[in-house]
């Protein structure tokens, strides 16, 4: 489909890198310790590590982004100082970023364009450069539309922009961050095929993930990283538990310790929801759903296809066009979210940077985000910062929230312990149902096994829980159903223990039956 | 069968009653107003206007009864608003035709009424010397802007322009460096914008602001030490000749204004077009804008984000230093204190309103010297409605434009927005 | 606490504290320090006056404003200037000249603005009355009353990330609230004066409102909304004197009929003095403010609306209403502003009644590091400089626009506190580094 017109390219020039003892620090952060690497030409190389190990920042070292504190690159033996991207790409160093470097408003080939543009005495020479984009994609078979707008292209479609933009430049090495994270299983399969293609045409590529499939099917060498250090290196037929315990640096168990549920009346129902995202498309296009009391259930699928807004329309964070939710048979269709949140409804937000806490604020003052003009932390006019501060204290001690003092700023705090703020003060209200989107998103494991297992508890005293991730074994482990939405609508409701290959085809919006 | 994109099966349908309808109703509401409440108050009387600067009865001119005229513009304001909304299509055309229609009806109300005597030439002349300052702060916010640099900074910008002219103008004896020297002035403030917004990271509109009083304490200061001390030798830059274009400054109402000015009249319809060709056409505006919408895929590629952006605040410097002048050697022919009394500010309101293009701008500042024209006029001809309203009209537009009432203006995706690598 | 936090917007709020400072590298690459034996008291006190705290950096910013002031004196005086052009004939004449003139006119601000040592004398031995003692400081705080206001009016927005540059406006309307009703009505002097000063905060927060409003409703942005209202009340002021009501019949300008006595804000010490209760109500009102950012509910979702609006959404807060709220609160004291101009020491409405207190309030609230006991010092530094630049103009023949630009050069040093540690090389910022960062400028 997408990506079929491989075609067989002759070899290339090809480029051998090494990273020599590279250390980049944050502030008291390391976020790469000493980190030496060798990608030897025409191989794909995977950067396997966790979120917040330290990938990206290695490759934006390498791609001029960041200047390291120390360490060398050297490129075919000869040590280089990149000290902008302009010396990468000069050097033969392409790079696909994580967050997507395309200029929206602009056309595809201006895009490609960019930085590099064929001009004379100043003029830009439109033509050349829509011509460029249709031999570069022809060649490699990454067909793309030069005069369309890069913000009316789906993601798919925005990621070949960029492989085609450094394509265009000439590069020997393709660094791939993240790539996956935001296709489809089938899309993801294209693009491994297109790698493998660039391979054989000699290229190099350092593809980064943190998901052992994806490296397995495609890398030819494997270095894990954890923690800003290199834990090791791997080749790809090494088992996968193998390579997660490398990862994370011990054997995980993504499995939950939790009874059977024993599900109780309808909590929260949602019927016929339709709900638009911020480019007025149909994110949510006629959602039914059931969550009942004491039971999980969980929403699998890829990231972008409507499970943001469809929790957002609950929460009253973004209105509904139509469709109605109720709440224990109360109708909150179109309630504020302070009235939703008081109705007894928990909500771990996707993003807690952006949603979630205010940094600024102090640990306590966080705690009380959602209750502080009522009794005991304050009234209508005035706080009570004693209530407030012996609040939080509890709440620290009860959610092992790992703190100097309850007075210190949120932002301060790790990941995974922000994390626990949140869920701290979601689960302090009276609850009926609680809501969690992607909870333990770029958490430690440690941090994981608590929440999971904060998770399962509000289930076991009678709560509806709704958990939204992407990380299909998250859901599977949660859940005591799993709904899968592919492009705003749930495809199919169905146990935990579906085959992963059926799961995987169900976010890719493909149900068993029509499959066959 | 590759998706290229978005399948729109999922875009919802907008309803019916677009921003554009929208504004067709409020255009045909408008219409009726001037075409029944006008017509029925408007005295039978003709309204007469001349086609030249002067309005000797000698002149050429044309008249039209109130009544009629009140009728038949009003109908126009009308049609313009029905076609917005049968077609829900170009919008800047309809509302635009359809305001002057209702403002051509408006007008010959008035003249009818109070019996007063229009020269039309000397309308769009003025018109055009008051959209001068605009154009040329406009065009430089434009600049600025469209690479990420929010320029409040304009007023102080001009204000520095005009005393530059002058003092310096005054003191070497030449006009043509005066010229020079108010590039440089307006240049000088830019740098402390660039300096301060670039590398120290201060918020933009926070800087502007201050140096906008910066400008005004110190051209002040130096104004009243200085400058009233001695008139004779640090005050008195003279007028800029006038270079009328043989031919073309004959074309009734419009030649005077276009082709009977100063340097500056053509210069700043050369900026226009100069800006949009830069903006649109060459490499360095592409870097412009893209440094402006996502800087980050601009360094990622190599541009130097920073060093462009010192350029372009620069270069917003210099030509709004320029157009600085104006005050204080075409209107003028020496500098005050205060000399730009706020224009700044609406040269910042018609950058908006000209979202951010050099043409909307140009044509927004043509609109506000318009709006400011037909006040001065009002009260020439003594007409009942308060100058004071009159005078309100370009900033109230202004709301309406960034409220989202007649048509979103959106700034560039970075606009204000420091960039730190990283 | 939170309340501690900087003040001025640093570029990536959403960024956690380690980000911050990454984004400004240039303050993280401390190097170990040298250990030169154990610290003395004298290196203590260096250490902490040093320090990069806001105060030091204040005060450094107004020393270097001041200097810079000097030079431009030293630049804009006709004999001073020619006496340059022999400097190196006599150099110490010349210094002689220059530092004569500007201690000369930095001691008139000074006598002007806090007190004068010859009055003191004179009353020591009765040539004069006690209340030429005090006219300085009643000057003083005078002028700093309505700035304490418009700057409160600016500072609370900005807690709550709103820029609020309509200051000006608001106090217009302020002015016109006030005005009316102290022109107007006809009542015992307590209560029109109470009358009058709620109208000019209702009419003063309406202004406001509005624009919270545009914010909450459209996302219209409220630095644009902000300028363009101040135009449109400026308009709408030169009109509204014209009216028959108002107009005073007998006088041709632009201005209305004068309050009369019994609308006047009482004066607090003598009557021969101007101090009146304006700045008894600017006091309080900054104590109150102080009192709800730190204390109060509403306080609490202004702060968390302005580090985080989405969080503070999610939350439940209102975020819409909270802006709108916001902006009506400072427009109210924007408008008290104004209508202390009007009934504390105008006494009529004029089209420059409220003068350029709305503007200069912007420059007092940054000033102030808007934090309400910050805006009253920035408030009552300024009401000092203009009292001493208007006693500067009439003794040392120097105009007091002076003021106006010594008033925008400390702003923009507090403004880039980088830059004044560049300048002094605080601690804290490496000199190195700082000075690095400098040159590539
Ligand atoms: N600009 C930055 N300033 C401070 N810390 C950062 C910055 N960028 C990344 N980090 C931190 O460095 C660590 C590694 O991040 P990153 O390289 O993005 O991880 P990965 O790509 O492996 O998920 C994380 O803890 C992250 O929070
Ligand atoms: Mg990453």
């Amino acid at each position: 489909m997408l990506f079929q017109h491989e075609v067989h390219i002759a070899l290339e020039a090809t480029l051998r890198l090494e990273l020599r003892g590279i250390t980049k620090r944050f502030g008291d952060l390391v976020a790469n310790d000493d980190i030496s690497l060798t990608v030897e030409p025409g191989e794909i190389h995977a950067l396997l590590g966790e979120n917040g190990a330290g990938k990206s920042t290695l490759m934006n070292v390498l791609y001029g982004l960041l200047q390291p504190d120390s360490g060398e690159i050297l490129v075919d033996g000869k040590a280089i100082k990149i000290k902008g991207p302009g010396d990468a790409i000069a050097a033969g160093i392409g790079m696909v970023h994580q967050h997507f470097m395309l200029v929206p408003v602009f056309t595809v080939a201006e895009n490609v364009m960019l930085g590099a543009e064929p001009a004379k005495a100043g003029f830009l020479n439109h033509a050349a450069a829509s011509d460029l984009v249709r031999t570069v994609s022809l060649k490699y078979g990454l067909p793309l539309d030069p005069d369309a707008i890069i913000e009316d292209l789906p993601i798919g479609i925005q990621q070949r922009v960029e492989i085609v933009k450094a394509l265009t430049r000439n590069v020997d090495l393709l660094i791939l961050d993240e790539p996956t994270a935001v296709l489809t299983p089938q899309e993801t399969d294209e693009l491994l095929g297109v790698m493998r293609g660039l391979r054989d045409a000699g290229k190099s590529i350092v593809f980064i993930t943190h998901k052992l499939r994806e490296v397995k099917a495609v890398a030819d060498r494997i270095t894990v990283i954890r923690r800003g250090k290199v834990v090791g290196s791997a080749e790809p037929t090494a088992p996968e538990s193998e390579l997660a315990e490398l990862m994370v640096g011990r054997s995980v168990v993504l499995e939950v310790p939790k009874q059977t549920s024993e599900p109780g009346a309808a909590v929260l129902k949602v019927s016929g929801l339709v709900v638009a995202d911020d480019r007025r498309h149909r994110a949510v296009d006629g959602v039914d759903l059931e969550v009942r009391a004491g039971e999980v259930l969980g929403i699998a699928g890829v990231q972008g296809n409507g499970q943001t807004e469809l929790v957002e329309a609950i929460m009253g964070l973004r209105p509904s066009l139509t469709g109605s939710v109720t709440l224990s048979g109360q109708d909150i269709t179109g309630w504020a979210t302070r009235r939703v949140l008081r109705a007894g409804v928990g909500y771990v937000p996707e993003d807690r940077s952006v949603d979630g806490l205010v940094k600024e604020f102090s640990l306590a003052e966080n705690l009380v985000l959602d209750l502080y003009d009522t009794e005991p932390f304050g009234n209508r006019f005035a706080l009570n910062p004693r209530a407030i501060n012996e609040a939080a204290q509890g709440r620290v001690e009860e959610f092992d929230i790992r703190s100097q003092s309850e007075q210190q700023p949120v932002g301060s705090l790790s990941g995974g312990n922000q994390q626990k703020v949140i869920v701290a003060r979601e689960m302090s209200r009276p609850l009926k149902l609680f809501i969690a989107s992607q909870p333990t998103r770029g958490v430690d494991v440690g941090s994981i096994e608590f929440i999971h297992r904060r998770i399962v508890a509000e289930r076991d005293v009678g709560s509806a829980v709704l958990v939204v991730s992407s990380e299909l074994d998250e859901v599977v482990a949660l859940a005591d159903r799993i709904a899968v939405m592919y492009r705003g609508r749930i495809l199919a409701v169905v146990p935990p223990n579906t085959p992963r290959e059926t799961l995987g085809l169900l976010m890719a919006g493909i149900t068993p039956e029509a499959d066959s | 069968m590759t998706s290229m994109t978005v399948d729109n099966s999922l875009a919802l349908p907008e309803g019916y009653w677009t921003r554009t309808r929208k504004a067709g109703l409020i255009m045909v509401l408008l219409g009726l107003i001037a075409a029944v409440y006008l017509t029925a108050i408007v005295p039978n009387e003709p309204a007469r206007f001349f086609l030249g600067e002067t309005t000797a009865a000698s002149g050429a001119s044309f008249s039209i009864n109130g009544k009629v005229g009140t009728l038949i513009f009003g109908l126009l304001t009308i049609a313009c608003g029905a076609l917005l909304i049968l077609t829900n299509k170009r919008f800047g055309l309809y509302v635009g035709l359809g305001l002057a229609f209702f403002v051509v009806a408006a007008l010959i109300w008035q003249i009818a009424e109070t019996g007063g005597q229009v020269p039309l030439s000397s309308l769009s002349k003025i018109t055009m010397e008051k959209s001068l300052p605009l154009i040329f702060g406009a065009i430089a916010g434009v600049l600025c802007e469209r690479s990420g640099v929010v320029n409040v900074a304009i007023e102080g910008q001009l204000l520095t322009g005009a005393f530059f002219a002058a003092l310096f103008g005054t003191m070497v004896g030449s006009q043509w460096f005066g010229l020079v020297a108010a590039a440089i002035g307006g240049a000088l403030i830019s740098l402390i914008l660039a300096w301060l917004a670039i590398r120290f990271l201060v918020d933009q509109v926070v800087i502007g602001v201050v140096l906008n009083a910066l400008a005004l304490g110190l051209t002040g200061f130096f104004y009243e030490q200085v400058m009233r001390e001695d008139t004779k030798s640090f005050n008195s830059p003279g007028l800029l000749p006038v270079w009328t274009v043989p031919g073309l400054s004959e074309i009734p109402i419009i030649g005077p204004a276009l082709f009977k000015g100063t340097i500056l009249t053509y210069a700043a319809l050369l900026l226009v077009v100069a800006a949009t060709v830069a903006l649109f056409r060459t490499r360095w505006g592409l870097r412009t804008r893209a440094v402006g919408e996502h800087p980050a895929a601009a360094d990622t590629v190599g541009i130097k984000v920073l060093g462009l952006r010192y350029v372009n605040v620069m270069i917003a410097g210099l030509v709004a230093g320029f157009g600085g002048a104006y005050f204080s050697m075409v209107t003028a022919s020496s500098f005050t204190k205060n000399i730009t009394g706020g224009l700044g500010f609406i040269a910042l309101a018609a950058m908006i309103f000209g979202r951010w293009h050099p043409v909307g701008a140009f044509l927004a500042a043509i609109f506000f010297g318009f709006s400011s024209a037909l006040s001065s006029l009002l009260q020439a001809i003594q007409s009942p409605i308060p100058s004071d309203f009159l005078a309100m009209l370009p900033y109230v537009a202004t709301i309406f434009a960034v409220a989202g009432l007649v048509g979103r203006s959106r700034a560039p995706a970075a606009d204000g927005k420091p960039y730190v690598k990283g | 606490m939170s309340d501690e936090q900087h003040p001025i917007p640093e570029p990536s709020p959403d960024k956690g504290p380690a980000h911050a400072e990454a984004g400004r590298p240039y303050l993280t690459t401390e190097k170990p320090g040298k250990h030169r034996g154990d610290p003395t008291l004298w290196d203590n006190f260096k250490k902490e006056f040093y320090a990069d705290n806001t105060f030091t950096v204040t005060l450094f910013a107004i020393v270097l404003a001041l200097i810079f002031g000097g030079i431009l004196m030293i630049i804009g005086d006709a004999d001073t200037r020619a006496q340059w052009g022999y400097f190196f004939y006599q150099p110490l004449k010349t210094l002689e000249a220059s530092w004569d003139l500007v201690s000369k006119a930095y001691t008139d601000m000074f006598k002007g603005a806090v007190v004068n040592p010859d009055t003191v004398n004179r009353w020591y031995w009765d040539m004069t009355t006690w209340q030429q003692v005090f006219r300085p400081i009643s000057e003083t705080l005078t002028n700093a009353a309505p700035l304490i206001l418009t700057g409160l009016a600016v500072a609370i927005p900005f807690r709550a990330g709103l820029f609020n540059i309509g200051g000006q406006g608001q106090a217009i309307m302020g002015a016109i609230g006030g005005g009316t009703v102290g022109i107007l009505l006809k009542l015992p002097a307590p209560i029109v004066i109470l009358l009058a000063i709620l109208a000019g905060a209702l009419l003063g927060g309406l202004w406001g409102l509005l624009v919270g409003v545009l914010k909450a409703k459209t996302g219209a942005h409220e630095v644009i909304v902000t300028i363009m209202l101040n135009y449109i009340a400026l308009y709408f002021l030169f009109w509204y004197i014209r009216q028959a009501a108002i107009d005073d019949p007998n006088r041709s300008e632009l201005i209305s009929k004068p309050v009369p006595d019994s609308s006047i804000f009482p004066k607090l010490i003598d009557p021969a003095l101007r101090v009146n209760l304006g700045i008894l109500l600017a006091l309080l009102v900054a104590a109150g403010v102080a009192w709800l950012l730190k204390r109060g509910t509403f306080g609490f979702e202004l702060r968390a609306v302005g580090y985080n609006p989405n969080a503070a959404g999610t939350a439940g807060i209102k975020v819409g209403w909270t802006l709108a709220l916001t902006m009506g609160l400072a427009g109210a004291l924007a408008g008290l502003g104004g209508t202390t101009m009007v009934l504390g020491t105008a006494g009529n409405l004029t089209g420059e009644v409220v003068g350029q207190i709305g503007f200069n309030g912007i420059l007092v609230a940054l000033l102030g590091r808007v934090k309400p006991w910050g805006v009253v010092g920035a408030g009552l530094l300024f009401g000092a400089l203009q009292a001493g630049g208007a006693a500067m103009q009439t003794f040392s023949g120097i105009s007091n626009e002076l003021v106006t630009a010594i008033q925008a050069m400390i702003v923009i040093f507090v403004a880039a506190p980088l830059l004044v540690k560049a300048v002094f090389r605080l601690r804290k910022s490496p000199s190195a580094a700082a000075s690095a960062a400098l040159a590539k400028g």
